[in-house]
């Protein structure tokens, strides 16, 4: 479940790159200040303390994917307005000024690509287009990749980021679990590698359908993941959290993902595991 | 049955002296007239009252503390059930409660949210909503069931996932997951009703199943009404406009595909009378198991899957 106008206010990292010499960035870890080109160059990764901060998707193209290349499918899937949502500003309003924020046209971004020379089906959630909730569309185009990526014979490499199910779609967001889930059971059926990746942040009904069921679940450090989110946790029992509560560190500690995996290493890990799994 | 809704007062009135004249005419057969009108006037207030609910009034029946839960029906509906426990990893979760049981002669897996009618009971049952062994257990009877050819009936009622910290340890998102993808692959025939509460993912892991059928004043969402006002709007109380505007209703699931069938409660709501909701609940349930009959185990797979395949809105 996510919040339908709370999406952060952040520039895409793309549109930060491009904003040229002089402009600094604070690292929201440390505090300490870096040239925008400097950060960019990193991976948004914090030089002084290792934060890692939000990256756009199509920065994780060029992180992950050879030439940072993806031959997209179902960009044309878009969404509708099922309930004929509004609160005050209608779901359709909130879906455009998505669209002109995001630059993106819906909470994922599916396709072909390669990666250090294998075919994968690729999948990234874009966090800023409405919290990566995941809608009928999203469900239908994840649903669709692991239905590709069985036929085509390829493994599924998905990088989660979603506040979870989205609201403004009612029921028949959270049906996109069990579909999404199901084509993953299919998919696994043939025994191809499905390899999630948790990006922070990964909650509620993303975080509770494919985001942890993969062969391997790698995480990014301090990220994020947990199915309740922890205000509601807070409010719930009345208690405050403790420090480093759901993030990537605890969840390694209580066995729920594999590996963290510094952005540095993340191509050479998924690589590596592909090879394993796969063969060379 | 001390707990009255203010809207079912006339009706729950209504439903009282029927009660109370049935008694009555069972001694003296001059009664059996007056009855018979009091019967229908008290069907048809109740068929006046409830035809008229808000969403929000749906959703307080679905609560209600009368309310049966699943154990009152897998006593009414099953023979020979032996309540089986534990997720062999963990613990106990009282909040699902799952066993073998007897249904028109046939052996099945039976596994549901379980609520308490006391405060006390309440504090085992955690007001139904599960931690991961819950759903560990689930999985388990599921695997069961599929080693052993049978088939599994689910009831639906929780207000959602236990949001704890514990829970988050252990791995609700992992739990809640998996549940959904074990359903996805049993070759036996599932078949769910919403109860009560249709509390989201907590609920929806033990929902994917070939036939889902609704209870009429269950509600099931995405996210409860009261969550789902205090983001939109920073107040609770709004939660009767939230409740319209989600589409949380057996008729408005029903339209959206998301639910087979609606199973229509006595008069009154089925607070009202436990025995008849049963009765009423067991004719769609066999129906609903007939219907897959048929299926191997592949078919039954399938059947899921293309079930929940298509749901969805979308333009392409
Ligand atoms: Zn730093």
């Amino acid at each position: 479940m996510v919040l339908p106008n709370k999406t952060p206010a952040q520039t895409p990292a793309s549109e930060k790159r491009s904003l040229g010499r002089g402009v600094f960035q604070k690292c929201d870890g440390c505090g300490q200040v870096h040239t925008a080109e400097d950060f960019a160059e990193s991976w948004w990764v914090c030089a002084s303390c290792g934060a890692h901060h939000p990256m756009s998707p199509a920065e994780w193209r060029r992180l992950l994917l050879d030439d940072g290349a993806l031959e997209t499918w179902d960009e044309h899937v878009s969404p509708t307005d099922p309930l004929g949502f509004d609160d005050g500003k209608s779901y359709r309003a909130r879906l455009e000024r998505a669209v002109g924020r995001s630059g993106h046209s819906e909470a994922v971004e599916v396709g072909r690509a390669t990666l250090s020379g294998r075919r994968v089906a690729y999948g990234s959630y874009v966090f800023p287009f409405m919290g990566g909730s995941m809608g009928s569309v999203v469900g239908e185009r994840v649903t669709r990749l692991f239905e590709r990526a069985h036929d085509e014979r390829l493994p599924v490499i998905l990088i989660h980021a979603s506040g979870g199910a989205r609201m403004q779609e009612g029921l028949l967001s959270l049906m996109q679990m069990a579909k999404t889930v199901g084509a993953l059971r299919r998919f696994r059926a043939a025994r191809r590698v499905f390899v999630s990746v948790l990006v922070h942040p990964t909650t509620g009904g993303v975080a509770a359908s494919t985001a942890l069921l993969g062969d391997v679940n790698l995480a990014e450090p301090g990220a994020l993941i947990g199915f309740a989110g922890p205000r509601v946790i807070e409010s719930t029992l009345r208690t405050t959290l403790p420090e480093g509560f759901q993030r990537s560190e605890f969840l390694l500690a209580h066995g729920m993902v594999d590996l963290i995996v510094p952005r540095a290493e993340m191509k050479s890990t998924l690589h590596a595991l592909l090879s394993h799994l796969e063969g060379p | 049955m001390n707990h009255v809704l203010a809207f079912e007062r006339p009706v729950v009135e209504l439903v009282k002296r029927v009660a109370e004249l049935r008694e009555l005419a069972r001694e003296d057969a001059r009664l059996s007239a007056e009855l018979k009108r009091l019967e229908e006037k008290a069907a048809k207030a109740a068929r006046e009252v409830f035809a008229r609910l808000t969403p929000m009034q749906k959703v307080q029946l679905s609560r209600h503390p009368n309310r049966p839960y699943t154990l009152d029906y897998v006593h009414r509906l099953f023979d020979d059930f032996i309540e089986l426990r534990g997720d062999r990893r963990f613990a106990d979760d009282a909040s699902i409660v799952g066993g073998l049981g007897r249904y028109h002669g046939r052996s099945v897996v039976v596994v549901g949210h379980q609520k308490g009618r006391s405060t006390k009971e309440n504090m085992v049952r955690n007001f139904g909503m599960p931690n991961p062994e819950g759903y560990r257990k689930a999985i388990r009877l599921y695997e069961l069931a599929d080693r052993f050819g049978l088939p599994v009936v689910t009831f639906i009622d929780t207000p959602g996932a236990f949001p704890g910290i514990e829970a988050e340890e252990r791995g609700q998102s992992e739990a809640i997951g998996s549940s959904l993808e074990v359903m996805s692959r049993l070759g036996v025939p599932i078949v769910t009703t919403i109860i009560g509460e249709g509390g989201s993912g907590g609920a929806l892991a033990l929902g994917v199943a070939n036939r889902v059928l609704i209870l009429e004043f269950s509600y099931y969402s995405v996210i409860s009404p009261e969550g789902c006002a205090a983001i939109l709007w920073k107040d609770g109380t709004r939660a009767p406009e939230a409740a319209e505007r989600l589409r949380i209703t057996a008729p408005e699931l029903l339209d959206l595909g998301c639910v087979d069938a609606i199973v229509e409660e006595p008069p009154g709501g089925a607070h009202q009378d436990h025995d008849e909701a049963a009765r009423r609940l067991d004719r769609a349930l066999y129906e609903a198991l007939m219907s897959l009959g048929g299926l191997d185990a592949e078919a039954l797979r399938e059947d899921r899957y293309s079930r929940f395949r298509r749901l969805g809105s979308f333009v392409a």
